[in-house]
């Protein structure tokens, strides 16, 4: 039995009517991943012996009638930039090589600890959440299930890949500009950004903290949509989760959405735009018609500052972000340790940081700079409520806006690494999302001439995960894609 | 010696909320004095990649309590702002810590201190106080340059400070020196802070000739050090400025003996102040001060007002009694449990502890609540003098002994120095002396003050236990034999 082409919720059924033991499935996935990761390289750390000693006891637990949460040990792999109790979180980077954390993000605490998720490895990123390639990794890149040679976006390239590829049920990345939709799209998967302030960030390693969220990626909206249900909702750990009442996401996905408005922006099928992905989104769009959903045009005057303005946000708050890596408490400090504190500090970080971080870094030093605060990161604020209020004069005339997730879809592993200029133009239509605080899912709608798949967006307004959701649903099952399991030369 | 009139000197205070049972962003503990190091710590005070900083309402409350009592107007908004810097002890490589620029406020600005100088108010302004983490600390086995390696203590990582900057209004470390003395007794009575913990409560010194570039003296930690540190710089500056060698504007460390101008990179380093993301903006509405300002404990103007009130106690008297407030405390309860005591006594008690039990705690460098003293205990002191037990001069021999928590009436048993009030016991001793002294005798006819020299001889024979009110009664009326009035 092919398991790992069913869907979580799928999955989930068999256990809980003991068709299946879970350490039966945390073994099928294991051995998935023993043969397809070598040309994947989605994981840079696996818990094989934890894991199938976790499913073996929610085994014996479920034989003695006891509960073990709704997740029943499904599989969940687990990005590097999210705080495992006692697991290698190292967010891609030399500076925390070793880095085991004493404690677990919230999310964590909820999935696995209290719903029973197992955590069966983590991923590999671009460093720091720094990139849309996953190739910025200290581990190496990541590739494209449906193309080896491709990358399979970023940064949360190892969590969309190792879903599209059945190496897993359920990944969690972050999305800071884009993270989990841009992999989400590339790989053709399920990624949702949910709200600022919807989904607790303690224990995620800070990026960008003002536009970060985690995500859940699935190759479902079902699976996305239960894990959102039990990750969302007030932390006290986090001051800016929002204490808001968590819908039950998984119940209302298949609302009619007749006479819902559908916001088309124009800016977001503009120049840059691969005419393919623009044809398979449109298309996607018709379906929705057909189920009843009106389409208005709305207009994002600003978008064209969105890169400038995000990269000068996120760029700042990196460099404070990142200031406390230098290897003293925890992660590994250079060789060489002669010179005074300071020396020693900078030479570590020369050494650790990759070229990408160490660029974000001292741009957003630049930035923050005295005599250069106002003319860079307060202009950057300003334009950033810009653009919000963009989006709150189109969420007064649609219930929802669609869009391409990228303007294109995966390309050469290799082909944007010296034009980080371009590589930071592939975030165009996701950061505007973050700079807003709203919430966007992608979904796969189709693919291009070369089966790499499209990603179709949906943005929310604030904590509007369930109208999204139900968007994302009826479509899918309208399409009929999310079945189908990216062809890899072995182990299929 | 130059006069003071043209120096600037403005303070910046940093007061831990010692009375906090967490530290400010986290629920660890923030009592870690005497704590085995880096036990108090969790992901967030030690700056863990991930971990996130809460605010502690509690902390809110007791900046509220000490704005109101420095009449400081409260802000309705603000948030916190991170301060980028690095240093071993600042785990995240960053301060968070409040910010009145960059579209920041403080937590609260203004407010007043009045101090008196040479018996005249004056109130020094006060610019804003905020909220603000204290760093951990450095640890070096025996001293700096002994030590083979620095170890980082985080334990104080995350205890919260106040940071209180005045205005430049003084005008001479005396003014410094009785500022402090006045805010740290507002900062006590508010019960957020115990002044007196090591560490409790730093100063940054900052002070100028009118005219002429200033230099911060930082880090000091007692009112004393603060003042000397303050003399000599005004000194130095004075002397630079007559012997005309430039003035610049620079950071100074205080040895205990002179200052010393540090070119660290720290003073022109760039803090990159920018608002703390992982912190909601913090909202304190009216009704909420006004809560906090009903809880608000007796400052020490009030309690002063009411010594003079109640206690008939003069306006001095009462200023210097207040001003710690461990010692009022005593005062009260000593008074308190004593109904036959009035003014007069109340007087006596005050006297007592202002100065020969003040004297001893000085020379002794210790709290009266670190010592066996006990209110009831004055209060018998100052009984046994007025029933003629023992002399004043004897009873000041027995504030050592008192200070272990011995009844009076058993030191007094222990010394047999019980005053002489036996008539003809005395009676004797003064005949004796009015042989031995015919001079002062003979003064005595010229100026009845003269007196007072036959009073101390009796004193000296009697090795001071001689009654002195029943010796005068005693001695007028031998000398009234005599003819002389």
């Amino acid at each position: 039995m092919k398991t790992f082409k069913l869907m979580g919720h799928e999955i989930i059924e068999k256990i809980k009517e003991r068709e299946i033991k879970i350490e039966e499935i945390i073994q099928l996935y294991l051995e998935r991943i023993e043969k397809t990761d070598k040309l994947l390289h989605s994981y840079t750390h696996l818990s094989k012996e934890s894991a199938l000693e976790k499913a073996r006891s929610f085994d014996r637990a479920l034989n003695e009638g006891k509960s073990i949460g709704k997740l029943y040990g499904s599989p969940l792999s687990i990005k590097g930039c999210i705080c495992v109790k006692d697991s290698p979180t190292t967010c891609g980077s030399k500076i925390l090589e070793g880095y085991r954390p004493p404690y677990n993000a919230t999310v964590l605490e909820r999935l696995v600890e209290k719903e029973g998720a197992i955590c069966i490895g983590r991923t590999n990123m671009d460093e720091f959440a720094m990139g849309g390639s996953t190739e910025n990794s200290c581990y190496g890149p990541t590739k494209n299930p449906w193309d080896l040679e491709c990358v399979p976006g970023g940064s949360s390239g190892g969590s969309g890949a190792c879903i599209a590829a059945g190496q897993s049920i359920f990944a969690l990345g972050s999305d800071t500009g884009g993270s989990v939709r841009s992999p989400a799209a590339y790989c053709g998967i399920v990624g949702l950004k949910p709200t600022y302030g919807r989904v607790s960030r303690y224990g995620l390693v800070s990026y960008a903290n003002s536009l970060e969220q985690i995500g859940p990626m699935a190759r479902c909206v079902r699976d996305c949509a239960l894990l959102l249900e039990i990750m969302a909702g007030y932390d006290e750990l986090d001051s800016t989760t929002v204490n808001e009442k968590v819908d039950a996401y998984t119940e209302s996905l298949n609302n009619s959405i007749e006479n819902k408005v559908l916001g088309v922006p124009k800016e977001f099928f503009g120049e840059g735009i691969n005419n393919e992905v623009k044809d398979s989104v449109n298309k996607s769009i018709d379906i929705l018609q057909g189920l009843g959903a009106k389409t208005i045009e709305v207009s994002f005057p600003h978008l064209e500052y969105t890169i400038p303005t995000y990269y000068l946000i996120a760029m700042s708050e990196a460099s404070s972000n990142l200031a406390r890596f230098d290897g003293l408490r925890y992660g590994k400090m250079s060789e060489n340790l002669t010179g005074d504190v300071f020396e020693v500090f900078s030479r570590t970080r020369g050494e650790k940081f990759g070229a990408e971080v160490r660029r974000r870094i001292m741009l957003g030093s630049y930035a923050l700079s005295a005599g250069y605060y106002d003319m860079f990161y307060i202009k950057a604020l300003k334009v950033r409520t810009l653009i919000k209020n963009d989006f709150q004069e189109a969420y007064k005339k649609c219930d929802a806006i669609v869009c391409p997730t990228m303007p294109t879809t995966a390309f050469k592993i290799g082909e944007l690494v010296d034009d980080p200029l371009q590589m930071y133009m592939m975030d165009v239509l996701t950061c505007p999302v973050n700079l807003a605080g709203l919430t966007a899912l992608s979904i796969p709608c189709g693919f291009d001439g070369n089966g790499l798949p499209i990603g179709f967006q949906i943005i929310g307004n604030y904590f509007d995960e369930k109208g999204i959701l139900n968007i994302g649903y009826l479509l899918e099952q309208e399409l009929q894609i999310y079945k189908k399991i990216a062809p890899l030369n072995e182990g299929n | 010696m130059p006069n003071n009139d043209g120096v600037m000197i403005g303070l910046e205070i940093h007061t831990q909320l010692t009375a906090l049972k967490s530290k400010l962003f986290c629920s660890c503990s923030s009592d870690y004095r005497g704590s085995a190091p880096n036990t108090f710590t969790c992901p967030t005070c030690l700056g863990l990649p991930g971990a996130m900083p809460v605010i502690n309402k509690k902390a809110i409350e007791f900046a509220t309590r000490l704005a109101l009592a420095l009449k400081c107007d409260i802000n309705e908004r603000f948030f916190f702002f991170r301060k980028n810097y690095y240093y071993p002890d600042l785990p995240r490589g960053f301060q968070i810590t409040m910010y009145n620029k960059a579209g920041g406020k403080a937590f609260a600005d203004g407010g007043i201190v009045p101090i008196r100088i040479k018996d005249k108010v004056k109130e020094i302004k006060l610019n804003r106080i905020h909220l603000e983490e204290d760093p951990g600390r450095l640890v070096h086995e025996g001293s700096i340059s002994k030590s083979p390696y620095t170890r980082v203590d985080y334990n104080r990582s995350g205890t919260t400070l106040i940071e209180i900057v005045s205005e430049p209004d003084m005008s001479s470390p005396e003014e410094a020196r009785e500022f402090l003395k006045q805010l740290l007794a507002i900062i006590q009575y508010t019960g957020i802070c115990d002044t007196n913990l090591e560490g409790a409560f730093r100063v940054d010194a900052n002070i100028s000739v009118k005219g002429y570039e200033r230099s911060e003296v930082k880090n000091i930690n007692s009112i004393k050090e603060v003042e000397s540190a303050l003399a000599y710089e005004e000194k130095r500056q004075k002397l630079a400025i007559k012997e005309g060698r430039e003035l610049i504007q620079e950071t100074r460390h205080w040895d205990g003996q002179k200052t010393i101008g540090l070119r660290n990179k720290e003073f022109e380093a760039d803090y990159k102040y920018f608002p703390e993301q992982d912190l909601v903006p913090i909202e304190i509405d009216k009704s909420y001060i006004e809560k906090v300002e009903k809880e608000l404990p007796e400052m020490p103007k009030e309690r002063k007002e009411r010594y003079q009130k109640k206690y008939q106690l003069s306006e001095f008297d009462s200023e210097v009694l207040v001003l710690d407030k461990t010692i009022a405390d005593f005062f009260e309860e000593g008074i308190k449990s004593e109904k036959t005591f009035g003014p007069q006594e109340y007087k006596l008690y005050c006297n007592w502890l202002m100065n020969d039990i003040s004297g001893w705690l000085n020379d002794n460098n210790k709290r009266i609540n670190e010592t066996n003293l006990k209110p009831k205990q004055v209060v018998e002191l100052i009984r046994s003098i007025k029933e003629g037990k023992i002399t004043g001069k004897i009873a000041k021999t027995f504030v050592g002994e008192m200070m272990k928590g011995t009844a009076i009436s058993e030191i007094i048993k222990k010394s047999g120095k019980e005053a002489i009030s036996d008539i003809t016991v005395l009676e004797d001793i003064c005949k004796q002396v009015i042989e031995e002294n015919p001079k002062i005798v003979e003064d005595c006819r010229k100026k009845p003050k003269a007196k007072q020299g036959l009073v101390g001889k009796v004193m000296a024979k009697t090795k001071g236990q001689a009654d002195p009110k029943i010796t005068r009664e005693i001695l007028d009326k031998l000398l009234k034999e005599l003819g002389i009035n």
